[in-house]
C-alpha cells in the first residue's frame, strides 16, 4: 500500500477562520483521504471542516528562489497603509 | 420504565433490562478489544489510527453500558459490580456478547467484514434505542448513533474498495464475509429478555432491526460486486449462542489477553 498517493490536509478550526494546512497523509482516493484526515487530524476537536488536496497538484515555490521571490519587497514600505499620514479632517478612517 | 404494555411485573422488566444492558455493553467491549489488537499493527499507518479511533468509540460505549448494567444489577441483588468487575472478573460463560464480535482478525478483510456486519446492526439498534423509555439507554444511544454511523461508513467503503479491487482483494473479502455470515442470525433472534424489554419500551425487538440491516448490507454487497453468502447459521449446543454465554473458541483467548493484567494485579491503578 506504499503506492497510495500523498494528500495535503487543511482544517478549519471553527466558523469564520480559514482552512490551515495541518499535515499530510496517504490514501487511495479523495473520499478515502477525507476520512483518513478526519481520523488523523480532528480527533481532538481540531476542526469543523476539512479539505484534502493531492500533494502533486500543489505547485510550490523553491527555497533557492527565496531571494528573487521575496527580498525585493523588503524596501517597499509604501505598500503598507501605515506609511501614509492621515490628513486631519478625513472621516471614516 | 412506564410503558409496560404487556403487563409484565416490574421486577421481571428490571431483571430483563439489566440483562439487556449487559448484552449491549458486552457487544461493545468485545468488539472494541478485537479492534484494539490491531493498534500499532494496522495494515497501514492511517488505517491503524482509524481502527484505534473506532475501538475507542466502542470502549466508551462499553464503559457507560457496563457501569449502568452493574447499577441495575445492584438494585436487584444488593451487590454492586463495577464496570471493571464486569469487564475483567467474569469468565467466558458469563459474557453475553454476540459471537460475531469475537471473531478473529484473520486478515484485514475479516476485520472489515466483521465491522460491516456489526456496525450495520449497531446503527439500526441505536437508532431505535434513541426512543427508549429508559433515559440512560436513550442517552447512550443518542451519542452512539453518530459514532456507529461513521463505523458503518468506514467498513462499507473498505468492503467496496476490497470487493471491487483486485482479484485477490475480492477473493479475500468474499471469504471473510462467508466466515462471518453464520454468526449474523444471532443479532436478530428474539428471546425472553428482548421480548420483555421491547414490550416495556426499553429495548428494541431484534427482528425489527433486520429489514434495515438487510437493505443496507445488500446495497454494499451490490456496489462491491459481492454476493450474500449462502452459508448456514451456526448455533451452539441446543441452539444456544453468545447471548446465553456459549461462545466460539476465540473468546477465551481474547479474554485471557484482556483480563490478565487486572487479575494479576488486583486493584492496581495508574
Amino acid at each position: 500500500m506504499t503506492d497510495w498517493p500523498l494528500w495535503e490536509v487543511f482544517v478549519r478550526a471553527r466558523r469564520g477562520l480559514s482552512h490551515v494546512h495541518v499535515g499530510s497523509l496517504h490514501a487511495a482516493d479523495a473520499e478515502h483521504a477525507l476520512r483518513n484526515a478526519r481520523d488523523l487530524y480532528t480527533r481532538r476537536q481540531e476542526g469543523v471542516s476539512v479539505w484534502v488536496v493531492p500533494a502533486e497538484r500543489i505547485t510550490a515555490s523553491a527555497p533557492e528562489d527565496r531571494g528573487s521571490f521575496y527580498d525585493p519587497a523588503e524596501d517597499k514600505v509604501y505598500r503598507h497603509p501605515t506609511f501614509y499620514p492621515v490628513p486631519d479632517g478625513v472621516e471614516h478612517l | 420504565m412506564s410503558g409496560n404494555e404487556n403487563g409484565a411485573p416490574q421486577a421481571e422488566v428490571d431483571t430483563a433490562t439489566a440483562a439487556y444492558v449487559l448484552r449491549l455493553g458486552d457487544d461493545a467491549l468485545i468488539a472494541s478489544q478485537r479492534l484494539a489488537e490491531l493498534a500499532a499493527r494496522g495494515p497501514q499507518l492511517e488505517e491503524d489510527v482509524a481502527l484505534a479511533n473506532i475501538a475507542l468509540d466502542l470502549l466508551g460505549q462499553a464503559r457507560v453500558l457496563l457501569d449502568y448494567a452493574g447499577r441495575l444489577e445492584e438494585q436487584l441483588t444488593g451487590v454492586l459490580r463495577t464496570e471493571d468487575d464486569l469487564a475483567f472478573l467474569r469468565d467466558e460463560r458469563q459474557f453475553c456478547n454476540a459471537r460475531l464480535v469475537e471473531l478473529p482478525n484473520t486478515d484485514f478483510a475479516h476485520t472489515v467484514a466483521r465491522q460491516l456486519l456489526f456496525s450495520g446492526y449497531a446503527l439500526e439498534l441505536y437508532t431505535a434505542l434513541q426512543g427508549s423509555a429508559d433515559e440512560t439507554v436513550a442517552g447512550v444511544a443518542g451519542k452512539a448513533v453518530k459514532e456507529v454511523a461513521y463505523h458503518r461508513d468506514h467498513a462499507a467503503r473498505w468492503a467496496v474498495r476490497l470487493g471491487d479491487g483486485t482479484e485477490e482483494s475480492s477473493e479475500r473479502m468474499a471469504a471473510a464475509l462467508e466466515a462471518c455470515w453464520p454468526y449474523t442470525g444471532e443479532l436478530f433472534t428474539p428471546d425472553e429478555v428482548t421480548r420483555t424489554v421491547a414490550a416495556a419500551g426499553v429495548g428494541a425487538d431484534p427482528a425489527g432491526l433486520r429489514p434495515g440491516w438487510d437493505a443496507f448490507i445488500d446495497g454494499v454487497l451490490a456496489e462491491a460486486g459481492l454476493h450474500r453468502p449462502e452459508t448456514a447459521q451456526i448455533t451452539g449446543p441446543a441452539g444456544l449462542g453468545g447471548r446465553q454465554g456459549v461462545h466460539t473458541e476465540h473468546l477465551g483467548y481474547l479474554l485471557a489477553e484482556m483480563q490478565h493484567i487486572h487479575r494479576s494485579h488486583p486493584g492496581a491503578t495508574w
